[in-house]
This record gives C-alpha cells, structure tokens and sequence, in this order.
C-alpha cells in the first residue's frame, strides 16, 4: 500500500533530482511547454472569437430570416442561378399574407455605390427598403433617425448611413442634415447607424459601410434589375417553426412552386454566422490539436528517454533503498511522480509563456484565457508524465535489489 | 530456536558458457546475539551468502528460515518488509544518498516503515547522536569524512530496531585507523545486545568477532568460536 510517506518522499526525491538536472529538466519538458502554449492559445482565440460572434448575432437580431434567391451557405450556388427573381410585388404579397409575422420587408441593394461629399468620396452597399427595416435589423441610428411612412412612400431623397461612411465623408462635422451625392443624385443624411464592427471579414454583413434610402427612391432612380431580399422577423411569442412553416407555404404559393417541388428560393438565418464560426472554430481546433498532439507526443518520448536515463543513473540508489524496505510500489510510484513533476513544471513553464500572449490576443480580439483550460493543460501536462514514466518507472520497480547494488 | 537457520542452501549464476557455483551446500545456525565474521579469498561466496541472509537474494536450493520463518515462501513485499524491519545492511561503500543530508539518509528505513514524520526524525537523530555524529545531522555525505559517513550508514542500520546487524566489509573503504573506530562501535552494539553479521578478508577486524566462519569455494571450510575476543578497550 502506498502511503502519505510515499507521496512526500516522492515529491522531495522529485525536486532533488530535478534540482540537479536544471537544464536537463528544462530541455525535456519543451515539448510539453510547446503543447501548453498551444492549448492555452488556442482555447484564448477561440474564446475571444466566441464573444465576438455573440456580440454580431446580437447585431443582427434574432429570429430574423432572410427570404433570398440564394442560399447563403449550400455550397450548390449553381442551384440557385436558374430560380426568378424575387420581387418587391412578391414581398408585398407576403406582407399581406403572413399572420405570425411581425414585419416584411423588402431590401433591395446595389453594390460599389459612390457615396460623395464635397471632394471626399467612399464606396459601399446602397439599400433600398421600408421603415421596418428598423424592425428587422435591430438597430437603430445613433443619430439623427431612420426614415418614416411618408419619406419612404414619397419616395424623398433621404437617406441613413454606416457609421464608416460618415467617419470617411464628414470627419468633426455632423452629417445630419447634410446633402451627400450618391452615384451623382443628391441626398439628405438624416441618420447614422450605430457602430457594428465586422466579424471575421463578414464586412459585406455590417452596416457599417453602407447607406439606406427609401425603396421608392430606389426603384424611381435605379430600378431593379435583381433579385430583393426580403427580412421577415416573427411576432413575440410565435413558435419559431410555426412562423417558419407559414412563411414558406405562403411564399411557395406566390411563387407559384407545385407542391413536392423543393423551394426555388432560400431561407437564410443568422446560423450563417454561427456555421462561419464553427468552421474557424474547428479549423483552428484541427491545427492545434495536431500541433499540440505532435508536441506533446515528443515531449511524452522526451520524457520517457530522461526517465530512463535517470532510472539507470540511480540503479545504485535504488539497490540500496530497496535493501531499506522500499517496496516495488513505492519505486514505481517515485519515479512515476518525478516524471509527473518534471511534466507538471513544463506545463507551469507554458502558462508562465501563454499568458502574457494571451494579454496581447486580448488587444486584437477580446478575450481571456479560460481557467477551465489552465486546469486542463496542467492535468494533461501530469497525465503525459505518469504516461511517459510508467515503463521506466516500472523498470526501476522490478530491479532485482542484488543487481542493482552492484551495479556500477 | 536459531535466528538464522540455512541448510543446504546453493546458489548458482548461470552465464550462459558455464554455471558458476557461488554457494554448493552451505548450512549454518546463528542464534540471537552472536557476532559473527564470514571469511574467506575473493570469491568464496561470503557476499553471496550476506545477500542471501540479508533476503536481498534468493538461494537456487536449501533452505533459509529467519526467525521461524521459511523465506522461500515470501513474496516481493513481504521480503522488503522483512528487509525494512529485522535486517540492517551496513555497505563496504556506504550507499548513502548523496543529495540528502545524513538525517534524511538515517530516515529512509522509517519512511518505508511510515513511521510518521516527527516520531521519523526524533528516532533518527537519536540514532546519529548514538554513533556520535549528533553535531553532523544536517550535512551531505560529501560534507563527511569515510568514518563519518560509514556511521551514517550504521545510524540507518540501526534506526529501525532490526534483529539483526548485516556488514559486508564495512572497513574496506576506511583506513585502518577508522576501520578500528568503526569495529569499537559494532562491539558496543554487540555489547547492548544486537546480532551482528560482518564479512571482512582481514584476520585482524575478524578476531572482533565471537565466532569465525570461513567460507572456501562456495563451502564452509571452518566454523569456529573466537576464545578471546578483540574488545575495543584491548585495543586503546
Ligand atoms: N551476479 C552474478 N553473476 C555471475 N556470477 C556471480 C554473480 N555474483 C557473484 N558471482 C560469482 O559468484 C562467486 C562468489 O561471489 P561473491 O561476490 O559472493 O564472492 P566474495 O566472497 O564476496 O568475494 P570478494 O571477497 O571478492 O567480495 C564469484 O565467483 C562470482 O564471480
Ligand atoms: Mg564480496
């Protein structure tokens, strides 16, 4: 049986021969300390990318679809080239015809936009829709106001832009009330949009960089010669799949799909962002598992040979403290905490590495590295020990006590 | 009852070529309280025969009962635990641990006995001021003399109360005069009552002994009780 006495004179033979060793010690445990950092850094960035998508899925809104030709994420976009086009009657014809939802609405948009004021000039998404939009999207201006019923039935030359659009074209002045050029027409800023951010170069999602007017505007002056998108977001308390049923038997139907036919239009939700994330997330999940897997896979037969060194330097030692009563266990257990400790200091020397990275990660990407993975690379650090050491340790244990003392 | 009773024991290296004959046929009884030299030349079998009684080894054929006990029916951890408790081994090299202190070096036995830490270190420094190194406890064996360190060694002997003393050439490494100190301490641990057991190949440390066994291919040429034997006071 292995006793209390065991464990503390395991732990001090540990450090004694480990003290003894520095450099040797050190040297060992590199890859343990390479699949630390790895593991620690990985697990901070994904952390980080975690929150950031929390924060872009709260942008968007939630319980939002975005009835569109295309399907955002399938992978057979050829599919969808050969579908009509969806149109602003069709939108309407939805609005009226949904009971659950609580606002429909057409976008329409046309993309690499001058937007010009005075002699500065940037480029962006120009949007065509309804005061809804408001509704759908989840944002509101942080100043000044989107438009209303009458601007967007009159079709007024009034428009809302990102917030990169009034830093690039005003600078220190107010845009509101502003006349800026877009594509040549001239139009009032009556509102800017909040700041969103982009999440993994999903720019083309923010707002920020894009302007908005009235659809009547919009068809008035550069028509529609492309499919809309329309935004459809459900009533407080409607059970997502009901509201999701409804919306696409009353679209089949005004697109006239014979029924057993598959959808000639797509149904897109905010998931996109969360597949974009998992495929990053598992992405670097991959790459560092390999990398970490590889080191410590080295660190392990690092481990392993120094054990066996350290078994056959001490065989002497080992003779003589087995000719004291040392049974097998109590060696096999000494050599089997030396390993782990050797392992349990690596794996303290990569969090004493990772964590003033994981300082500088925080700068770009806001994150913070998880207590959860720190208890775990120590653990996994420990159990490479013990892994490594059990056949050296077992070495040692078994040693006939003869053999050993008169070994030279 | 005998302390220590072999009969017949054989013990043979096989090397593959040829089967060396370490022990062929060896039986002796050693009571409780004797002090005993093994002799004989270089390769006799008087390490061999150490080992076997000190349950280090075990022999090829015979039989060994230590204490009442048949050896040949322990297990692995029933022969440490006889190691732990009845033997103590006195080393020709001392086998201390080099990076521990001569205290730590004297607790070892205890630990494997877990004996707890305070009653641990109390019974060791008793042992080290026994054989007067009271004033050394917290030094490194490469801090300590040959003699100092052969003390050491027999502090951690006798640390845990064992039946018997078991010294293979303890004075081999010392020069003469630290080989006489070190025989005074063995007949004073006689004189208080322990077994001692002592391999030497120098008639002069033999005579300390009270009875002489010579050892001579592997057999017991002679076995014999000393009539007068050296006292460290006959020496001083
Ligand atoms: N592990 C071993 N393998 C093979 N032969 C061995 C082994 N151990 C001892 N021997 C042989 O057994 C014989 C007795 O050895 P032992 O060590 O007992 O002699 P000894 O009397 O102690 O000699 P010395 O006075 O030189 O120490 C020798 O011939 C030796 O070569
Ligand atoms: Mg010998």
């Amino acid at each position: 049986m292995l006793s209390l006495h065991d464990y503390s004179e395991g732990v001090r033979i540990a450090l004694i021969a480990i003290r003894a060793n520095k450099m040797r010690s050190v040297l060992t445990t590199l890859g343990i300390v390479i699949g630390v950092v790895v593991v620690t850094l990985m697990a901070t960035v994904i952390e980080g990318l975690g929150a950031a998508l929390d924060k872009s899925i709260s942008s968007l809104g939630t319980d939002v679809y975005y009835i569109s030709k295309w399907d955002w994420f399938s992978g057979e976009w050829w599919k969808a080239r050969n579908r009509k086009d969806i149109t602003v009657e069709q939108a309407e014809e939805l609005r009226e015809r949904l009971l659950l939802a609580e606002a429909v609405v057409p976008v329409v948009n046309s993309w690499q936009r001058t937007f010009k004021y005075k002699n500065r000039s940037v480029k962006g998404n120009l949007n065509g829709t309804v005061p809804e939009y408001e509704i759908t999207s989840g944002v509101v201006p942080e100043e000044g106001r989107f438009f209303n019923e009458y601007e967007s039935n009159a079709g007024r030359p009034v428009c809302i832009i990102g917030h990169d659009v009034a830093d690039n074209l005003f600078e220190r002045e107010d845009p509101i009330g502003k006349t800026i050029k877009i594509s040549g027409y001239s139009y009032r800023v009556i509102g800017v949009f909040e700041k969103e951010g982009d999440f993994l170069g999903t720019a083309m999602f923010s707002k920020d960089t894009q302007a908005f007017i009235p659809l009547e505007n919009f068809l008035k002056l550069f028509g529609t010669n492309r499919s809309i998108d329309i935004h459809v977001k459900m009533r407080d308390g409607v059970d997502k799949e009901d509201g999701k049923a409804e919306m696409i038997g009353v679209f089949r139907k005004i697109r006239a799909v014979p029924p057993g036919e598959e959808n000639d239009f797509g149904i897109n939700t905010q998931d996109f962002l969360k597949q974009v994330f998992d495929g990053v997330v598992s992405t670097i999940g991959v790459v560092g598992f390999l990398i970490t897997s590889l080191s410590l896979l080295v660190g392990g037969v690092g481990i392993m040979n120094i054990m066996f060194v350290s078994v056959k330097e001490r065989t002497k030692e080992i003779g003589t403290r087995k000719a004291l009563g040392a049974t097998r266990s109590s060696i096999l257990f000494q050599f089997l905490i030396e390993a782990a400790t050797i392992c349990m200091l690596g794996g303290l020397l990569g969090l004493a590495i990772s964590w003033p990275l994981s300082l500088i990660i925080d700068e770009v990407l806001p994150s913070s590295m998880p207590l959860w993975v720190v208890i775990l690379s120590l653990s996994i650090s420990v159990a490479v020990g013990l892994i490594s050491g059990i056949i050296p340790a077992f070495t040692a244990a078994k040693m006939n006590p003869v053999d050993a003392l008169r070994y030279e | 009852m005998a302390l220590i009773h072999i009969k017949d024991v054989v013990k043979t290296y096989d090397m593959g070529a040829e089967l060396v004959h370490a022990l062929s046929g060896v039986t002796i009884d050693i009571q409780a309280n004797e002090y005993v030299a093994i002799m004989g030349p270089s390769g006799s079998g008087k390490s061999t025969l150490m080992n076997v009684i000190g349950c280090l080894d075990t022999p090829t054929s015979g039989l060994y009962e230590f204490g009442g006990e048949n050896v040949g029916d322990l297990d692995d951890n029933q022969l440490a635990e006889i190691r732990n408790r009845k033997i103590g081994f006195v080393f020709q090299t001392f086998n201390l641990l080099p990076r521990s202190t001569a205290l730590h070096n004297v607790e070892l036995p205890l630990i494997y006995a877990g004996v707890p830490s305070h009653e641990r270190r109390e019974r060791a420094e008793k042992a080290l001021t026994d054989v007067g190194l009271g004033d050394r406890m917290l030094h490194k064996p490469n801090e300590l003399s040959g003699g100092q360190r052969q003390r050491v060694a027999v502090a951690r002997a006798l640390v845990n109360n064992p039946s018997i003393i078991l010294a293979d050439e303890p004075t081999g490494n010392l020069d003469s005069r630290t080989g006489v100190e070190i025989m005074q301490l063995f007949s004073e641990l006689h004189a208080q009552g322990n077994t001692l057991i002592l391999v030497t190949h120098e008639e002069e440390i033999a005579e300390h002994a009270h009875r002489i066994l010579r050892l001579f291919d592997g057999k017991v040429a002679s076995d014999e009780v000393v009539a007068n034997p050296l006292t460290y006071a006959s020496q001083m």
